[in-house]
């Protein structure tokens, strides 16, 4: 098998043949893709050479040394870490071909259709509609809380195609076309005053059969696959002391002498703690996986995390006293993507609030625990076996 | 990543997360991870407590003249080799590190077995291992008592409060006297009393600090005239305190001024850790003992860990205890490998596992109901034990104030 070094002189070796000072940039990363170095652990042909994930970053770092153009992953974090994932269990070899590519180089943003007004702990209950026509489908519907629909080429798209089945059992997932005619976007203002996310209506949006993935009715399996995904995506990097949110608030306390109280002291030394501790939980999480002893662990992480983010940054506005009546800006804008921390102490208490509930509320991640990781007996079900239409809603 | 609530409760964990390979930059941090060599002494020791440490015999052992179990004891230092983790092999231990020895500890605190592990094998030894590893004038000494220890010839304590606190000075109680007609060279007299000791009822070794001239850390015989042991009525009667008296008791000196503060630092430092592991399988095994009644104990026709009012309280526990986990384990790698951080790594250890480990006990009696508040059940010892550990060895409070100094969050000046 090839070594971080084989993968590096393969790197110095590509930028021979493509120097980036003079190679156009989009030019240089589909010749990228197409000599495997996207991302090694994909198959050949599909930017990868089905090596071990862990070597990529020797090949990221050579190209970075080389000031090489990338492909701003920060932009497509669905595309790159949700949508690719599904494409590569469930996609057809030619739908593989077709997406991949422009989706690592960046050339098509994705997001995700999944959350609807009326399905959103309970996602299985969507109620968008696909309708066959032939070799196409007829999509009619409304999604919400989808990021960066407003700069989409592609979605990731689970539609109900049979009501009268069971409502896991009636689904179909798809790739929708953005851009197609009956896909309206409108921004989704949230409680910090801006809008990350979208509302988007489907009316009479037409999605040719070959852009199914998965089989009919299978569209759980592989909305299934899309969550499992975002999950770990969501809360279990490691940062030095007092990367997070903590690291705000330390910094106040020690520029600001007068604002200092023994009870917010207390308060500050448990939040540090308790943020501190995280910190190395995530870590030895880290380990467990790197020593191969996975651990059921990171089901937790990300109620850690929105617990204490919230916690911390109602501290915060707190500690600032005079300066926590105030707010930055509640002008509506549209920022590029998610961001927890940024910009001052109220935005981040506002924005802390959704932690809790984006990416599973945290009653739903204590019923995961409970029910996968220690073995409780399920919820009683009332709706598991009734055809989806006749659910009361 | 898309919006708010849409994880059902359908999703699994993930098999390979993205993020596997994402080393922070700048981030090295000592192995938190069990070693296959940790995880075969748990097993070696586990299987000695439940032979010998069942529940029945450990209550009914709380209310006998013998509170700690010394035919256990002997079991797990000789058998095992407990007694002497810490030893080195030169004289005659095992050369393990502080991780073996919190394992140890992990598995007595998910007993409560009634064994002088912690103030014995970690605590005692800690401080004379500090005075041997010096190479003093009382090394040699220090090294004479410990392979008496390794050999289980001999259990020793610490005299000093339970509930001292480690980094805070510890005043001795005790005085030194001037020595009596006929004592050789080299022999202390010791007046005064401890209040409030671990783990002394079964030591025949006391190390204890003394204060007058010369200040010092001496050594005396549990024999010795003029020493009294008196047992005190305890919260946690696994671990029954007791109170020292010494009226004129000859003692041998180990180490004499700062070396004797700093080897008593030392040992409530190591301490604290080591209690921490413990809280961390106290907490560990009550939420076992609880996970399992829920899921047998049936009202209103159905088991009540179906209900998310009791689900949801145990996934936020088993989440704590995640959590603790982590901070014990960075604490014993830190004190393992003498890391610059060790000082932050023990008191946040202390802080967050005393309260993991009170929290434990208190949903233990909770989530049993009217089982859990009955004396036949193990609730009430795992909760006693737990309220006691948290006290001992510097509270939560005391930790998170050591923490403040350490981390640079000055208190609030005075109003």
């Amino acid at each position: 098998m090839l070594t971080a070094d084989d993968l590096r002189a393969q790197v110095r070796a590509f930028l021979v043949a493509h120097d980036p000072a003079v190679t156009e940039r989009m030019d240089f990363l589909r010749a990228r893709f197409d000599a495997g170095l996207a991302w090694v652990h994909y198959p050949a042909g599909l930017g990868g050479q089905g090596l071990p994930r862990t070597l990529q970053k020797a090949v990221d770092a050579e190209f970075a040394a080389a000031d090489a153009p990338t492909n701003r992953p920060e932009r497509n974090g669905i595309g790159l870490g949700m949508a690719a994932p599904t494409i590569l269990a469930y996609g057809s070899d030619e739908q593989k071909n077709r997406w991949l590519r422009p989706l690592w180089t960046g050339e098509e943003i994705w997001c995700q259709l999944f959350s609807e007004p009326g399905a959103g702990s309970d996602l299985a209950n969507l109620a968008t509609r696909a309708v066959r026509d032939g070799d196409r489908w007829i999509v009619n519907g409304q999604k919400v809380w989808t990021s960066s629909a407003h700069m989409a080429a592609r979605a990731l798209l689970v539609t109900r195609t049979d009501p009268d089945q069971p409502k896991h059992r009636g689904l179909t997932y798809f790739s929708a076309n953005m851009k197609a005619p009956g896909v309206e976007v409108r921004p989704l203002r949230q409680a910090t005053g801006e809008a990350e996310f979208n509302e988007v209506f489907l009316t009479d949006v037409v999605i040719p059969d070959s852009d199914r993935i998965g089989d009919i009715g299978q569209g759980w399996a592989v909305s299934t696959a899309t969550l499992m995904n975002e999950r770990v995506a969501l809360g279990a990097f490691v940062i030095p002391r007092e990367g997070g949110m903590i690291g705000f608030s330390a910094k106040t306390w020690r520029e600001r002498p007068d604002l200092r109280t023994p009870g917010l002291h207390d308060q500050l030394l448990r939040l540090w703690a308790a943020a501190e501790v995280a910190r190395l939980a995530g870590e030895r999480l880290r380990q467990q996986l790197a020593a191969g002893q996975p651990g059921p662990e990171g089901s937790g992480a990300k109620l850690v995390a929105a617990k204490l983010n919230q916690e911390i940054a109602g501290f915060e506005v707190e500690l600032l006293g005079a300066g926590g009546l105030l707010y930055g800006d509640w002008t509506m804008r549209r920022p590029d993507g998610a961001d927890f921390y940024g910009r001052d102490a109220g935005y981040r208490f506002m924005r802390s609030k959704g932690n809790s509930i984006e990416g599973g509320t945290s009653e739903i991640l204590r019923n995961i625990v409970a029910e996968r990781v220690l073995g409780l007996p399920p919820e009683i079900r009332l709706d598991k076996d009734k055809p989806w239409k006749d659910l009361p809603r | 990543m898309e919006g708010p609530a849409q994880v059902s409760q359908q999703a699994e964990v993930a098999a390979e997360p993205a993020w596997v390979a994402d080393e922070a930059e700048g981030v090295r941090l000592p192995d938190m991870t069990y070693t296959e060599q940790e995880t075969e002494l748990r097993s070696a020791v586990r299987s000695v407590l439940a032979d010998r440490a069942d529940f029945n015999a450990v209550l009914a052992r709380t209310e006998t003249a013998d509170t700690y179990d010394t035919g256990l004891w002997r079991a797990l230092a000789s058998d095992v080799g407990c007694a002497g983790l810490l030893i080195p092999e030169s004289l005659g231990g095992a050369g393990a590190s502080f991780r073996e020895a919190a394992v140890v500890c992990e598995e007595v605190g998910r007993s409560l077995a009634p064994v002088p592990f912690l103030g014995s094998a970690a605590i005692a030894t800690v401080a004379l291992l500090a005075v041997h590893d010096r190479g003093e004038p009382g090394a040699e000494l220090a090294g004479e008592l410990l392979s008496d220890l390794a050999a289980v010839r001999s259990t020793a304590a610490l005299a000093v409060p339970f509930a001292s606190v480690p980094g805070n000075r510890v005043d001795p109680t005790v005085r030194v006297m001037p020595p009596a007609d006929g004592d050789a060279e080299g022999t202390y007299r010791l007046s005064g009393t401890v209040a409030g000791v671990a783990d002394a009822l079964p030591a025949d070794m006391l190390v204890v600090p003394g204060d007058g001239v010369p200040r010092g850390l001496f050594v005396v015989r549990a024999g010795e005239a003029g020493l009294s042991k008196s047992p005190v009525v305890s919260l946690d009667m696994t671990r029954q305190l007791c109170d020292l008296r010494l009226d004129n008791v000859r003692a041998r000196r180990i180490a004499a001024g700062q070396r004797a503060e700093l080897a008593v630092a030392a040992a409530l430092q190591a301490g604290a850790a080591m209690l921490a592991a413990e809280q961390l399988g106290l907490a560990d095994r009550a939420l076992e003992i609880t996970l399992a009644y829920v899921k047998q104990r049936h009202q209103f026709a159905r088991p009540i860990g179906s209900f998310q009012a009791i689900k949801h309280r145990i996934a936020d526990w088993w989440v704590a205890v995640t959590q603790a986990r982590a901070a014990s384990r960075y604490a014993v790698a830190c004190l393992a490998e003498d890391d610059p951080d060790t000082r932050v790594a023990v008191a946040l250890a202390k802080a967050v596992c005393s309260e993991t480990a009170v929290l434990a006990g208190q949903e233990m009696i909770q989530l049993h109901g009217g089982i859990g508040f009955s004396w036949e059940h193990p609730a009430h010892l795992y909760l006693k034990r737990a309220k006691s550990s948290s006290i001992a060895l510097g509270t939560a409070d005391r930790h998170r104030a050591s923490l403040a100094a350490l981390v640079n969050l000055p208190p609030a000046p005075p109003a």
